[in-house]
């Protein structure tokens, strides 16, 4: 992990008419890390993640990745260093009318990658293996799982080899051995090609395997920053309460 | 593009109501600019928009067949006993086939594309925006307006004339028979009293309006899907006020542009 600030995210605020969702929120992600963001439903951690890639426009703040602020780049500029970056969706977003194969060509052929037919047929068929599901490959998003949309969604996502990944909630849904196999692919993405993630969830199983430093949302705010074992063995109330409330459901 | 906000609650007031028309009307202008400055930008992704018109032909043909053919049909028939009574039936063939291939004809197709076009496009759309299949292709690095809406709305624009013509056939083909059997008539009768009072020239206006049919199409649907928010609720309702609006702005522009035509060839 290089001592590097890979993302930088200063003074985020974000409203929804009145409501501040975000309030002067601040996160710097080192190049290479794993961090996680906790915090309950609605508290804004799908926005935070939206305004980071630009899909949502902060009401204040600055948002650097790579060096670049985001909010001052043209559109293809940012397409630039999105080319680098990708998402994996709370809802998978699987594209509805299109094969689990063009799902994950789609992004190969229209990102502005320049494969050739073989290099993107052989990572179609290496990604589906990495999230087990290589049997998909002709079906359509309707005829999956939630379970196994996710995988998809997931392999469409590192299929472009993206330096940076924003995962929304990679595990929630799915059953604790497949939870555990994809949070050990997030872990070796990092190691073997030194991927930097945020990662959303309230899987304590998944974070344990793949945190190097957590924080916490509430109230709008950063609330609480650390190791996970400083967060999980906080004497604060409130997380005690959240980490014993999230063991029992896991 | 900066569009501005629609209110989605239930029970608005005049006032909020109010605002939702204008803002409906700069969202539709803002939409419609930006169209055109995609539209001639590369990628131009042909075999998207062949891929749409194929499914548009596909999905309106039977209806607007049935149609085509009870316009001709009922045109007729309605026709015959006021035409009789000034003993003027060898005007009817003609005056029938005036009204089908200047009016009816393109009217009613393009109200029928609508119904089923936009609503379509507004649902299809919808749901990938609250499903974020929109924002997944733009953190893709991909234009979502040029490849969802700018293929739409030309596959559209483009497809509207070609069934109109097919429609004016069908239609003709129903007058045709109907008069046929009514009168006693034959074909040879048929093709002169239309040819007679029917020029090339009324052709032009009346396919020519049905490409600004077929775009109102393209662009309302794509407009309602596009900015769809709130669930499945949203998309239901980005399709049905999709029909709504369209319909509602085919008959203005269709009013627009036959005074302008009756300006610039006064009959
Ligand atoms: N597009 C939007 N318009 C209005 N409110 C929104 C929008 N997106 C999110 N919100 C609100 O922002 C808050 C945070 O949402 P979100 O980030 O999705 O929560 P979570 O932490 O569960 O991911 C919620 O109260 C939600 O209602
Ligand atoms: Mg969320």
């Amino acid at each position: 992990m290089a001592d590097v600030n890979i993302i930088r995210i200063e003074n985020l605020t974000k409203r929804f008419d009145d409501f501040t969702v975000l309030d002067n929120v601040s996160i710097n992600v080192k190049e290479g890390e794993n961090l996680i963001v906790f915090g309950r439903s609605g508290t804004g951690k799908s926005v935070l993640l939206k305004c980071t890639i630009g899909l949502l426009k902060p009401d204040g703040g600055n948002i650097y990745i790579k060096d670049k602020n985001i909010l001052e780049l043209s559109t293809k500029e940012l397409n630039k260093v999105r080319k680098h970056t990708s998402f994996l969706f709370q809802s998978a977003a699987l594209y509805d009318s299109m094969t689990v194969r063009e799902n994950l060509e789609f992004p190969l052929r229209k990102g502005g990658y320049n494969l050739s037919e073989e290099e993107i047929e052989e990572r179609v068929h290496k990604n589906l293996e990495l999230v087990s599901l290589s049997e998909a490959i002709d079906k359509m998003p309707s005829e999956l799982s939630g379970g196994m949309r996710k995988r998809i969604g997931l392999a469409r996502a590192i299929i472009t080899e993206p330096e940076i990944m924003f995962y929304d909630e990679p595990t929630t849904g799915l059953d604790p051995i497949t939870s555990k196999e994809i949070s050990e692919l997030i872990i070796n993405l990092q190691k073997q090609l030194n991927m930097t993630s945020i990662v959303v969830t309230h899987d304590l199983i998944c974070a344990k395997i793949i945190a190097d430093r957590a924080i916490f949302l509430k109230d709008a705010k950063v609330a609480y920053e650390g190791t996970l074992d400083e967060l999980v063995n906080s004497k604060d109330k409130f997380l005690q309460n959240f980490f014993s409330v999230d063991l029992i459901n896991a | 593009m900066n569009l501005p906000r629609i209110l989605t609650k239930r029970n608005l007031t005049f006032s909020e109501f109010l605002y939702n028309f204008f803002a409906t009307i700069s969202g539709l202008t803002i939409f419609n600019l930006q169209f055109f400055k995609e539209v001639f930008l590369p990628p131009y992704e042909i075999p998207e928009i062949k891929k749409h018109m194929n499914e548009l032909g596909v999905k309106t043909f039977p209806i607007v067949s049935v149609t085509g053919l009870i316009i001709g049909l009922v045109m007729a028939m309605q026709s015959l006993p006021v035409f009789m009574r000034f003993g003027a039936t060898d005007y009817l063939p003609g005056t029938v086939a005036l009204s089908v291939v200047r009016e009816l004809g393109p009217v009613i197709t393009a109200l029928i594309f609508a119904g089923r076009v936009s609503s379509g496009i507004g649902a299809e759309l919808g749901s990938m925006r609250v499903t974020e299949q929109i924002d997944a292709m733009e953190v893709s690095g991909i234009n979502p307006f040029k490849y969802l809406v700018v293929t739409r709305i030309v596959a559209t624009t483009f497809t509207l004339p070609l069934l109109t013509i097919y429609v004016i056939a069908i239609a003709l083909f129903g007058s045709f028979f109907a008069i046929t059997i009514e009168q006693g008539t034959n074909f040879e009768y048929y093709k002169n009293a239309v040819i007679d009072m029917l020029q090339f020239s009324d052709f032009i206006p009346g396919v020519a309006k049905t490409f600004v049919f077929g775009y109102i199409v393209g662009l309302v649907g794509a407009y309602k899907g596009y900015t769809a928010e709130g669930g499945t609720e949203g998309v239901g309702k980005a399709s049905t006020t999709s029909v709504v609006l369209s319909s509602l702005l085919i008959l203005l522009f269709d009013t627009i542009l036959v005074k302008i035509t009756l300006w610039l060839w006064p009959t």
